[in-house]
């Protein structure tokens, strides 16, 4: 039975570049796909072409594909990134001449966009807003961005034209990585069945390590081997849609049914209803059966027929949050950053700055969790984080100011001071109809 | 005993919405998990940091369960003051609850 190797080369936008290239190297793979677009990354990669049209891609385009590129193309190892983030076709262009200057003739560069309807936002002002229940028309914001979750179609139909590397903008997560598997198997677009097993295979790769190891260890309890050369993870997939996860030999980290179930059940809800724009997936079936060492035997997953809507996320410039932070140590060091507290909020009053929340946290006692019926140990240092959300920067800047000035204005010992302010990109969600969209492609190839 | 002692937990999260994972080490300790931890117990332990409802969904064949919190972080990752934006830490609090 034919079977595909498929590597998953970045979990978030950040995402350490090594073990990619060791994926590349000695995975034995055909494909790799680097995940990097979080739900409102492409909001601020928006902002960013705004004031340059050639930018608006990810960060560590180039950093990654200046190694990435010479050695795919030299281990023909195809790759599949959502690194375009808002200007694909920008990212496009900086690949070639990344190839270009390696002197690598005749790769095929892919674009995949359709996902960017910022321009025809104005025909779904009634749409009902998920977060505020209101209708777009109402949201109190400007808006920056507006992207619609493309499905795997776009970067099927790049593939079959030849494409070595695609590249797209918003894309689920999981159709990144079930992309090869239907152009590879020909599974039909509407066949639930197979593509409710590809999306499993996509929802375990997409947040590359964290299935091979990565936010696992519990010294003591789950030990992690040679943690600070964690593996990504490959998925050896069969035509039948049944897969093995596993990670390149001599790698560090990771793969067991307990790491698979920790990354199946991250960021889902209903296993029996996990909605992507190609098939509403059900993993509630899903086995996890440990068949060698760091080798998951995976089956189970079903699928039923895509929805009718897709999602769209709409960035908008919501507000500021600004704080402060201070610490205090040794006895009595939670009742001065308690009374510090106390000082830099009635200040804050007095010069009547605009507040929409206020959060009072005492780090090291209850910044994370802040339920309140709970009895607190008293730790043996603390540090006093005062923030507020406002509606404009100044205010924002005030309340760090009134935290930093504690330290010769407020409680004997205050040290370590420091403030930021944040502008918030929030998003909203709606729904838009299936057949507004479409994916557009376009290739190059470079001489 | 502290949950920690038999499971362990992920946190995931979506606009305003927290999922937390609850996994037995040992299979076998499945059914008492089942027993003990329900979403009313659930959505007491977190109090006042989940303000909606609590939802629990069940994978017996992996000896885990997965709990859907609503209105359960602050306002979600963009607009929470809270330092743990994501909700991540939410998982070891869970461990520390007492069956």
């Amino acid at each position: 039975m034919k079977t595909i190797r498929i590597g998953s080369g970045a979990g978030y936008a950040g995402d350490r570049l090594e073990p990619a290239l060791e994926l590349i190297e000695k995975g034995g793979i055909g494909y790799i796909a680097f995940e990097c677009l979080a739900e409102r990354t492409i909001a601020i990669a928006q902002m960013a072409k705004l004031r340059d049209p050639l930018k608006g891609y990810n960060d560590l385009l180039s950093y990654r594909m200046e190694q990435v590129i010479p050695l795919a193309w030299k281990h023909k190892v195809k790759v599949i990134t959502n690194m375009g983030a808002a200007n694909p076709r920008a990212a496009v262009e900086v690949c070639c001449e990344i190839a270009r200057q390696k002197g690598i003739q005749g790769i095929r560069i892919a674009a995949v966009e359709g996902d960017d309807i910022l321009a025809k936002l104005d025909r779904y002002q009634d749409a009902q807003v998920w977060e505020t229940e209101k209708p777009l028309r109402e949201l109190d914001g400007q808006v920056v961005s507006a992207n619609v979750y493309l499905g795997a179609a776009g970067i099927v139909e790049a593939l079959r034209q030849g494409a070595d590397i695609v590249i797209t903008g918003r894309v689920a997560d999981p159709s990144i990585f079930m992309a090869p598997l239907i152009h590879e198997f020909g599974w039909k677009m509407d066949d639930w069945a197979m593509l409710g097993k590809g999306t499993s295979v996509g929802h375990l790769l997409e947040c590359a390590g964290q299935v091979t190891g990565g936010y696992y260890a519990e010294p003591g309890k789950k030990d992690v081997p040679d943690y600070h050369l964690l593996g990504f993870p490959i998925a050896e997939v069969s035509e039948d849609g049944s897969f093995f996860v596993t990670k390149p030999a001599g790698s560090g980290g990771l793969v067991t049914p307990h790491t698979c179930t920790e990354q199946l059940l991250y960021e889902l809800h209903d296993p029996t209803n996990y909605l992507t724009p190609d098939v509403v997936a059900d993993f509630s079936g899903i086995t996890f059966t440990q068949v060698g060492k760091d080798v998951v035997h995976v089956k189970g997953a079903a699928g039923r027929e895509q929805p009718r809507t897709l999602k769209v996320s709409i960035g908008y410039k919501d507000c500021f949050i600004g704080d402060g932070e201070i610490s205090y140590g040794g006895p009595g060091c939670l009742d001065r950053a308690k009374l510090a507290g106390e000082v830099a909020v009635k200040r804050l009053e007095l010069r009547g700055i605009p507040m929409d929340e206020l959060k009072v946290d005492f780090i090291g006692m209850n910044s994370l969790f802040w339920n309140t019926r709970r009895r607190y140990r008293t730790p043996e240092e603390v540090r006093l984080r005062v923030s507020a959300r406002t509606r404009d920067r100044l205010s924002a800047a005030r309340i760090g100011e009134e935290v930093e000035a504690l330290y010769t204005n407020g409680p004997a010992g205050g040290c370590g001071a420091a403030k930021t302010v944040r502008e918030i990109i929030s998003v909203a969600s709606i729904l838009v109809d299936r057949d507004d969209i479409e994916a557009a492609v376009s290739l190059k190839e470079v001489k | 005993m502290k949950l920690w002692e038999i499971a362990h937990s992920r946190t995931g999260d979506k606009g305003n919405i927290a999922n937390i994972s609850l996994i037995a080490y040992d299979i076998k300790d499945y059914e008492l998990l089942r027993e003990k931890v329900t979403s009313q117990k659930v959505k007491e332990w977190f109090g006042e940091m989940v303000k909606g409802e609590v939802v629990r969904y069940e994978l017996p064949q992996l000896g885990a369960m997965n709990f859907v919190m609503r209105d359960a972080l602050g306002g979600g990752v963009t607009r929470t003051l809270s330092l743990d934006m994501h909700g991540k830490g939410m998982s070891s609090y869970l461990l520390d609850m007492e069956i």
